[in-house]
């Protein structure tokens, strides 16, 4: 892991910075520095990653559910742990401030929601684009009207088109270790992306969980902008006219060829992520069982129904395996396909009304009739374990009871 | 940055564009005095550019650039239009990143600037057009104000939608009939610098750039003002000669024209007290420094 930074961050390991936390290498913090153990809401582990995250900028906004992680990061500013902060205007101009940050260096953070990651849409491409390694998380919630504030996964649907590198907590623990692995991931020199860590609004931010925490003395080390694939704006490195022709509005093939080569770029970075993401976070996916027949594929706190229908089924005799996706940008082809060889039926319980998990997996799996694009819930509501076990005996022609309150 | 962090290496030396040479050997990072009279004697810091024959807005990119106190440790902030197509040629740092947001990127980079060289002069300019400054990203400049942002906006006010082919935009005059505005513009031009005053700006100036002369001293004041006081703004006025139907040698007249007394463009100075003081105590540090021995 020390290999994957600079030599400007390594010579820093092992000194202090002024709130006395030590610049800790990542692979010591993440895989060998003591735990704490410690039963914290999701808002709560947000902030103690950030506390231990070295960022530079913050930039927040009030929209729920991840107001209150925004200004718990207020507080780590007003203690001096991170060095500065602002509310901005509107999440177009947030994701805006944001890029301004990372333009001049900065390791930056934002935490977003539901329509408000909709209103910032422009600015994900752009960051993409200008190989800006921000951290946004994003707690997922409705995006429809009539307004709600409720728990669904429909933004992310939007963000996998963006080129941005997308992860999908489980859990209160997942969150906390993925906020300090994305940034070691997400500045690499050969990915330098912007990194979107999502999770399921409120079921994950506002519960309460058992999470193990590193030392609050030990902290990454800093961003290292002149390892960036694109020059920092600072003027400490030469500013010489970037283009004789600017690209913009020119009908040539040098023209096309360089926006069309940029773009290619900017996804095989995604895909170099790959090489630093899989021992970082033990595999793109997590398996449990996949020579059953019968398989659940889910991201986020799906997985965990998916985890509590199989014990149900497992009660009942019905063998059910298990995928967790935890990574969706770069895809994990080959390892889904991989992991649903055996599987003759595929089932993609979801927090959303179109069901994109399933959308992806059909685009990516042989056979993919053996994929049922359900249990979906939307909207906020919930989705007891037993919905799923009823869409699976359903499927399989099994009679089920008649779950209590559904009217029938 | 430093001169010697753009020095050549000497075995590469000969196959260097010729114009990155004269950058190092000549262009003016560095010289405390430098001016519009710069122009043509040494290496300019823009290079040709892709506007119109004539176009105003580039010879006030050329005054702008020549005007700047501090080069070296310059940062422009840009959006989408015209100017969009000069950046590019430009040897300071600059950001385009998409239409409108110029104020807020130069937020979150005179922020990192700030927490990275805690102990140096980094400036920011935006540099932008009517429409990026005034309609779609007006809540973005505005708010920068309000919040006190240390940076200097510059708006190229061509009182229209120059790059996508004259539309109409908020800083067009009432009347006026352009396209998007078939039957003549329904409401006054916006009157961004009373806006600006209001919203928190120590000096603001509307201006053309017939006087080569006042827009040095308005850049240097805005740029200067905006490290220590708070932000300011500059309104100048680049007729798109092509939309207003004008010949590539009309622009200076069509300028003259418009900031004589009464006309809307006559030379507007706003500063708070605190801006004179400051001015003025430069000024006299200046003198002393001259006297002493």
């Amino acid at each position: 892991m020390a290999n994957e930074l600079s030599e400007a961050q390594r010579s820093l390991i092992g000194t202090k910075n002024k709130k006395g936390q030590v610049y800790t290498d990542p692979y010591y913090l993440f895989n060998e520095a003591p735990r704490t153990t410690a039963f914290y809401t999701g808002s709560e582990v947000i902030k103690e990653a950030i506390r231990r995250a070295s960022v530079d900028v913050m930039v927040a906004y009030p929209i729920t559910p991840q107001s209150e992680a925004a200004a718990l990061i207020g507080e780590l500013y007003a203690e001096g742990y991170v060095a500065d902060y602002m509310r901005g205007e509107s999440e177009f101009a947030v994701m805006s401030q944001c890029a301004g940050a990372a333009f001049g260096g900065a390791r930056v953070f934002t935490t977003t929601a539901g329509p408000g990651t909709m209103r910032a849409f422009e600015n994900f491409p752009m960051w993409v684009g200008s190989r800006l390694p921000i951290q946004m998380i994003v707690t997922c919630r409705g995006i429809n009207s009539p307004l709600s504030i409720q728990p669904d996964t429909l933004e992310m649907y939007f963000l996998l088109g963006t080129g941005m590198l997308i992860w999908h907590a489980e859990t209160a623990q997942d969150f906390y270790d993925w906020i300090l692995k994305a940034y070691i991931v997400a500045e690499q020199p050969d990915v330098h992306l912007p990194i979107a860590v999502c999770c399921d609004g409120f079921f994950v931010t506002h519960t309460k969980d058992t999470v193990s925490l590193t030392p609050p003395d030990m902290c990454l080390p800093p961003y290292d902008p002149y390892r960036s694939p694109v020059p920092c704006m600072d003027m400490e490195v030469p500013p010489v006219r970037m283009m004789r022709d600017p690209f913009v509005m020119k009908s040539n093939y040098i023209s096309y060829l360089t926006h069309a080569s940029w773009q290619e770029e900017t996804r095989a970075a995604c895909e170099r992520s790959r090489k630093h993401t899989i021992p970082m976070i033990d595999g793109l996916i997590e398996t449990e069982n996949t020579d059953a027949d019968i398989l659940i594929v889910a991201s986020g706190t799906a997985v965990s129904q998916g985890r509590e229908a199989i014990r149900i089924l497992e009660d009942e005799g019905i063998r059910c395996g298990l995928v967790k996706v935890k990574v969706l940008r770069p895809f994990p082809l080959e390892e889904l396909r991989e992991a649903t060889k055996n599987a003759k039926y595929i089932f993609v319980p979801e927090f959303n009304v179109i069901g994109w998990l399933a959308q992806e997996l059909k685009a990516a799996l042989p056979d993919n009739h053996r994929i049922i694009d359900g249990p979906h819930v939307a909207g906020g509501m919930t989705m007891p374990a037993e919905v799923v076990v009823e869409e699976i005996k359903k499927t399989l022609g099994m009679t089920v009871a008649t779950l209590a309150g559904r009217g029938s | 940055m430093s001169k010697e962090k753009i020095a050549i290496c000497p075995e590469f030396y000969d196959i260097m564009p010729p114009e990155y040479r004269d950058l190092v050997e000549q262009s003016t990072y560095g010289k405390e005095d430098r001016g519009w009279k710069d122009i043509g004697q040494s290496k300019e810091l823009i290079e040709e550019h892709s506007l119109c024959a004539g176009c105003p807005e580039s010879i006030a990119f050329r005054y702008i650039l020549a005007s700047l106190p501090n080069p070296e440790d310059t940062v422009m902030v840009g959006s989408t239009g015209c100017t969009s197509l000069v950046f590019p040629h430009v040897a300071v740092h600059n950001i385009h990143s998409l239409f409108g947001n110029q104020n807020a990127i130069a937020s979150g980079l005179k922020r990192a600037l700030s927490v990275r060289f805690p102990n140096r002069i980094k400036d920011v300019v935006v540099l932008a057009g009517d429409g990026a400054t005034v309609d779609i990203g007006l809540d973005m400049t505005l708010q920068a104000w309000f919040r006190q942002e240390k940076f200097t906006t510059i708006c190229f006010d061509n009182e229209l939608y120059a790059n996508t082919g004259g539309q109409e935009s908020g800083l067009m005059q009432k009347g006026f009939v352009a396209k998007m505005a078939p039957v003549g513009k329904k409401f006054e031009k916006v009157n961004l610098p009373e806006i600006a005053r209001e919203s928190g700006c120590c000096y603001v100036v509307m201006c053309t750039v017939s006087k080569p002369n006042l827009v040095e001293k308005v850049i240097k004041n805005a740029i200067i003002l905006a490290r220590e006081v708070g932000p300011t703004y500059l309104q100048i006025y680049t007729p798109c000669i092509l939309e207003i139907g004008k010949d590539s040698m009309e622009g200076l007249q069509e300028m003259r024209d418009s900031e004589r007394p009464g006309e809307r463009f006559k030379y507007k100075e706003y500063i708070t007290d605190e801006a004179k003081k400051y001015l003025a105590e430069l000024e006299a540090s200046k003198k002393e420094a001259l006297v002493a021995p």
